[in-house]
Formats: C-alpha cells, sequence, structure tokens
C-alpha cells in the first residue's frame, strides 16, 4: 500500500473515530484552542510591538549622530550621579563641531524646552520647542508640509520666526492658514513661516506633532540662558557612521578641554543603541510569553495524549482485526498518528479563527495583526502537537500483538 | 505438494514465572482443497495451532511451511502481508468494523494489498453478492443480522481470494438454524476448491468437514477423514 493512499485510509478512519466521539473529541480539542489562540495572541503582540517600534525608531535616524551629556540608557544609579554631573555642552563648543567636522553633511544644536502656545483666543498646552537651527531639518528628518523651514539667516540673527508641528496648527487655526500669523509662545511672539508635515507618534506615547521648532538664538533670547546643548550629527553617509563617531569624539574632547587619558565627558547616542535595548527588552518578553503560552499548548497536548491512549485501548480489538487482515505496523501507526493530528488541527483552525475574529474586534486599539507566519506556525504547531502527543498512543497500537489484541474484550 | 506442512512444532508461553505448553511436537501436512475441522477442548491448543496456521503467532520450535515460504522466518511486515494474501479470518465475533458498512468491510483487505478503489469496489461487490448480500452493501454490521454479518465476514475473508480460510467457531454466536446456513456456505465454498479450516468445539458443526483433527493437551490425539453420508448433506 503506497503512502499517500494510506494518509488518505487515515484520514478517513480519523474523521469516523472524531465523527463517533463527537463529545470526547470536542472537549479534547478545547485544550488545544485554548494553546493556540494564546500562542497566536502573543505572537501577535509582539509582532505588534516589534512592528511599532520599528516605526517609531525610524524617527531616530540611522546616520545620526547625538551628542549628549549624558548617555540614554545607563545601568547604575552610581553612573547616572555621575553623568548628571558633567559640564553642559555650550553653543560655543556646537560650534567647533560645526566647523572642524569633516565627515558630517549637518550639524544641528538642539535644545527643548515646553510651553504652552496661544494664537488670539486659543491656546494649547505642553507643546515642545525646540530650539535649533536650519540644519535640524536635515538631522531629525523632518518635511515640510506649507511655508517654509527656519533658513541660515533665522537661525543666525535670532529672527522671531517659527516652524510649527501639525497638532499644533491644528489646534490653533481653523479655516485659516497659519502662515504669517503670530502666536505667543510663552511671553514672546514669534511669526509663523512653515507647517511641518504629520509624523505620528514615538512608540505609541509621544506625540511628534505638538512642537515648535524656533531659532537657537530666540531661544537663548526669551526663554533659556544658558542651556545644556544635544548636538545631533548626519554623517555623509552610513557607511562613514563609524569614523563620523570617532571624528566628533576627537573634536568635542578638544572643545571641552578633556585631558589625554581622562574619560570622555559626554556621550555620543546613536538609533543603535535603541535597537538594541529594544531586541534585549524584546527577547526577554518573547522568551517569557512564548513560554507562558506554551505551556498552555503542552497541557493541550497532554490531553490529546490521554484521548489517544483512551482511544487506542477501546480499538485494541480493531486493531487487531486490521493486523488479522493485513495491516502493517506503520499502517496502524500513521492511523492513530494521523487522528491525533487531525483533532489538533480541528483545534488549531479553530484557534486561528477565534483568533482572527479577536484581533479584527481589537484592532482598533490594538497594532496587532494576523500576520501569515504567525497563521503559517500555529498551524505547524498545532500539527507537530498532535504528531508528538500521539506518537506514543499510536506507537503502543503498531506494537501490539495480534493474537493479545483479538483476545481482548 | 501440500500447502501446509507442521514439521515437529511447539509453542511456549510465560505466564507468571510458569512455562506453558501450548503445543508440542505437532506435525501435519494439508493438501490444497482440503476441508479440515479442528477440534479439541478449550485448553488443549486448538486457538494456539489455529493463531500459528493465521500467521498471527510463530513457533517457538518447528517449521511451519505455508505455499513453500517457511513462516516462522518473516519479520512483522512480511507476516503481515501473508496474512493479506494468504489467509482469510471468519471469527466467532465477527469483528467486522462497526461504523464502516458492509462494502468498506469487504474492501479493507483489499485496502491493505493496495488495490485502487475502482477494481476493489468491484470485486468486493461481487463477493458480496456470492454470499447472498447483493442488497445489503450499504449496510452497517448494527442494521445486520448475525447470520448477515458473519456473510459480510465470510465475503472479507473470500475477497482475496487466499489460500486458506481460517473459521474459529464460526457459528458460536449463532442460533442453530443460522449456524447450519454458514456451515454449508462454507461447504459450498470447499466444493468450489477453497482450502478451509474450522476450529470447534461442536461434534455438530465438524462433521460438515472431510478430515478431523483433534487436539488433546498440545498433542494431536487423531486424525481421520470422514465419510460424507449423502451427497451435498
Amino acid at each position: 500500500m503506497n503512502f499517500f493512499v494510506e494518509i488518505k485510509e487515515g484520514l478517513l478512519i480519523a474523521w469516523d473515530a472524531i465523527r463517533a466521539n463527537k463529545m470526547r473529541a470536542g472537549l479534547t480539542t478545547l485544550g488545544i484552542i485554548i494553546g493556540v489562540v494564546s500562542v497566536t495572541l502573543m505572537g501577535a503582540a509582539i509582532d505588534g510591538l516589534n512592528r511599532s517600534f520599528r516605526q517609531s525608531v525610524s524617527v531616530l535616524g540611522a546616520d545620526i549622530l547625538f551628542a549628549d551629556r549624558v548617555n540614554w540608557f545607563v545601568n547604575s544609579e552610581e553612573e547616572w550621579i555621575k553623568v548628571n554631573n558633567r559640564r553642559d555642552i555650550t553653543l560655543d563648543q556646537v560650534k567647533v563641531v560645526e566647523r572642524q567636522m569633516t565627515l558630517a553633511s549637518a550639524v544641528a544644536p538642539v535644545v527643548q524646552t515646553s510651553r504652552s502656545v496661544r494664537y488670539l483666543n486659543r491656546s494649547t498646552g505642553g507643546v515642545v520647542i525646540f530650539g535649533t537651527t536650519e540644519q535640524y531639518l536635515q538631522t531629525a528628518g523632518l518635511e515640510v508640509d506649507e511655508g517654509r523651514f527656519l533658513s541660515a539667516e533665522d537661525s543666525e540673527g535670532g529672527r522671531p520666526v517659527c516652524v510649527i508641528g501639525y497638532d499644533v496648527c491644528t489646534n490653533l487655526f481653523v479655516r485659516e492658514s497659519p502662515l504669517g500669523k503670530k502666536i505667543r509662545i510663552g511671553p514672546r511672539w514669534l511669526e509663523v513661516v512653515g507647517v511641518l508635515a504629520k509624523r505620528g507618534s514615538f512608540m505609541g506615547m509621544v506625540s511628534l506633532d505638538n512642537q515648535v521648532i524656533i531659532p537657537v538664538q530666540q531661544l537663548l533670547l526669551g526663554y533659556w540662558r544658558n542651556p545644556n546643548f544635544e548636538i545631533q550629527v548626519k554623517a555623509v553617509d552610513l557607511a562613514h557612521l563609524e569614523d563620523a563617531k570617532e571624528e566628533l569624539r576627537g573634536v568635542l574632547r578638544k572643545a571641552r578641554h578633556v585631558a589625554p587619558g581622562d574619560p570622555d565627558d559626554f556621550a555620543i547616542n546613536q538609533q543603535e543603541q535603541v535597537i538594541k535595548m529594544f531586541h534585549h527588552l524584546a527577547g526577554t518578553i518573547e522568551a517569557a510569553g512564548l513560554s507562558v503560552t506554551g505551556l498552555a499548548l503542552f497541557v493541550g497536548g497532554i490531553g490529546i495524549m490521554n484521548i489517544m491512549f483512551v482511544s487506542v485501548a477501546e480499538r485494541t480489538r480493531e486493531i487487531g482485526v486490521r493486523k488479522a487482515i493485513g495491516a502493517r505496523r506503520r499502517t496502524i501507526l500513521l492511523q492513530f498518528l494521523i487522528e491525533a493530528a487531525s483533532i489538533c488541527l480541528i483545534g488549531g483552525l479553530a484557534g486561528l479563527a477565534f483568533v482572527y475574529v479577536l484581533t479584527l474586534a481589537l484592532s482598533s486599539f490594538f497594532s496587532a495583526g494576523l500576520s501569515l507566519p504567525v497563521t503559517a506556525l500555529a498551524v505547524l504547531v498545532s500539527l507537530l502537537t498532535g504528531v508528538v502527543s500521539g506518537f506514543l498512543p499510536a506507537w503502543r497500537a503498531a506494537r501490539m500483538d495480534p493474537v493479545e489484541a483479538l483476545r481482548n474484550e | 505438494m501440500s500447502l501446509i506442512r507442521l514439521e515437529h512444532i511447539t509453542r511456549l508461553y510465560q505466564m507468571g514465572g510458569e512455562t506453558i505448553h501450548a503445543l508440542r511436537d505437532v506435525s501435519m501436512e494439508v493438501r490444497r482443497g482440503e476441508y479440515v475441522a479442528i477440534m479439541g477442548p478449550s485448553g488443549s491448543g486448538k486457538s494456539t495451532l489455529m493463531n500459528l496456521l493465521g500467521c498471527l503467532d510463530t513457533p517457538t520450535a518447528g517449521v511451519y511451511e505455508l505455499n513453500g515460504t517457511n513462516v516462522g522466518e518473516l519479520d512483522d511486515n512480511r507476516l503481515a502481508e501473508i496474512r493479506n494474501r494468504e489467509i482469510g479470518f471468519i471469527f466467532q465475533t465477527f469483528n467486522l468494523l462497526p461504523r464502516a458498512d458492509a462494502l468498506r468491510n469487504v474492501e479493507l483487505p483489499l485496502i491493505y494489498s493496495g488495490m485502487g478503489s475502482g477494481e476493489r469496489r468491484r470485486a468486493a461487490l461481487e463477493v458480496l453478492g456470492s454470499v447472498g448480500l447483493a442488497d445489503r452493501v450499504h449496510h452497517k454490521p448494527n442494521e445486520m443480522s448475525g447470520g448477515q454479518r458473519q456473510r459480510v465476514a465470510i465475503a472479507r475473508a473470500l475477497v482475496n481470494s487466499p489460500s486458506i480460510i481460517l473459521a474459529d467457531e464460526p457459528t458460536g454466536n449463532l442460533d442453530s438454524k443460522t449456524g447450519e446456513e454458514i456451515m454449508a456456505l462454507l461447504g459450498v465454498l470447499s466444493d468450489k476448491g477453497n482450502t478451509i479450516f474450522v476450529v470447534t468445539h461442536e461434534e455438530e458443526v465438524a462433521r460438515h468437514a472431510r478430515r478431523v483433527i483433534r487436539i488433546r493437551d498440545g498433542l494431536i490425539a487423531g486424525d481421520e477423514v470422514v465419510k460424507k453420508t449423502g451427497a451435498g448433506a
């Protein structure tokens, strides 16, 4: 008997057996459904987390270096205290970097503060105010929707102009163009020269559209006399990122008079660190999540094994008859394996259908979709569960002595 | 040449540390076309002999040749193949698959021998017709009488055109009238040239055979040819 005929016969027999014990098969399947649902949901959630992270992290360009007084990720409290006691980075130092860097295509000083913004009788609070230069357009990878970005003259001269984020624009201006209008930011009046394109949020938490960009001199004049600067440096290209980082380090050490042999009193951060950090975190979540949900599937598998042992015991006589009539060990083994796999597959598909409906219902407030890999994985895992947990019972059936089996009442 | 040759067959069982001699030194020969009854009280070893003849079991010592093949040397898969092609079983309790209809029950040996579905169906229908069940092919075992079930079992035993048919107490679960009908059917099969073994403890049943082998305590106690009283009685 060839293999395909055996598979086909096995499916027929499995279908018969499942139909003959609907209640039992249904209850057993429930275990697999729960297992597959939890594994798939976890997979979808991790998928969603990864996706939203990838979207967010692209805000920090891969070819951008962020020189700052502090590191983005600090591992201990001692380090934190040390790092916090470092001297500020001054605008003069930024200028030195701008003049001396050869591997940079753009260098921008960045200072952030927060103010409420007002236009006529409308106001919006908690707006992030960025003091920077025209080069910020490149280092932050911004797009201007309306009007223009800051010009070199704006930044140098500290003209009273600003570029507003999408949310600020929609909050303050209804049915009128913001261009040329004066808005009040904290104590000062600034003229809107441009509106940024919509960018969304970072990690689903911080809005990237609730911001206003003003010339750095304007910020020094009106809001903060001696701030600490962040320096954003765009490397000439991604291939020279490491060289640019070394160059930046050298330039900054000199500008900040760090003695040879002393450690850096600043940090150069980049996207890679965030990605590394995230992968570390996501890896932990993934391992923990999948092993906990895998446990549910494991319990389901035990249920299958149990029920298959019962099924084999019940059908001992049938096994004897089949053997007497000419079924080989392989045929019997396959018959029970297919039965176990079928029950699991039905469970898996039912679980997937359930998850599908669930993700549809949740899609509005949970960025998790049922992706093809997760679906394929769920089907594969449920099949595998069937084969693994069905093996021992099927093996027992296949090894049965026909004389003993026929004597069974 | 004989179809079956048993030479000094011994079969031992271990049961709770004790060795049971189910068969001790059994030798016999059966030619093609014979109709043999194997008789003996329970525990005599007749079931063991039947299992050995049916290749469900192998002897501890001795030689069993079926159609020139030494069965004792075969592995599990080859034995399954021999059972499939050479032997048709008829059991006391019919042993049909309960969820399968008559047709599928009869098709089963052909499925295991790898016959294509069209040919299989034709062969099964023909055999079912020959045992008088042409109008019952889609009935399930629980929709048929005992006699009908045993006919399905006989059809299943015949469908692969085996060398020998082994019937283990074929009338044990039937009333005497139905039992007679089944024995008559076996008689017809014998007349057509099939080699048949009937294992029984009833003289009534054994009377239908042409040769009676009596087993007692694992030994052949008698081997006689029965004179038929009147043709087709």
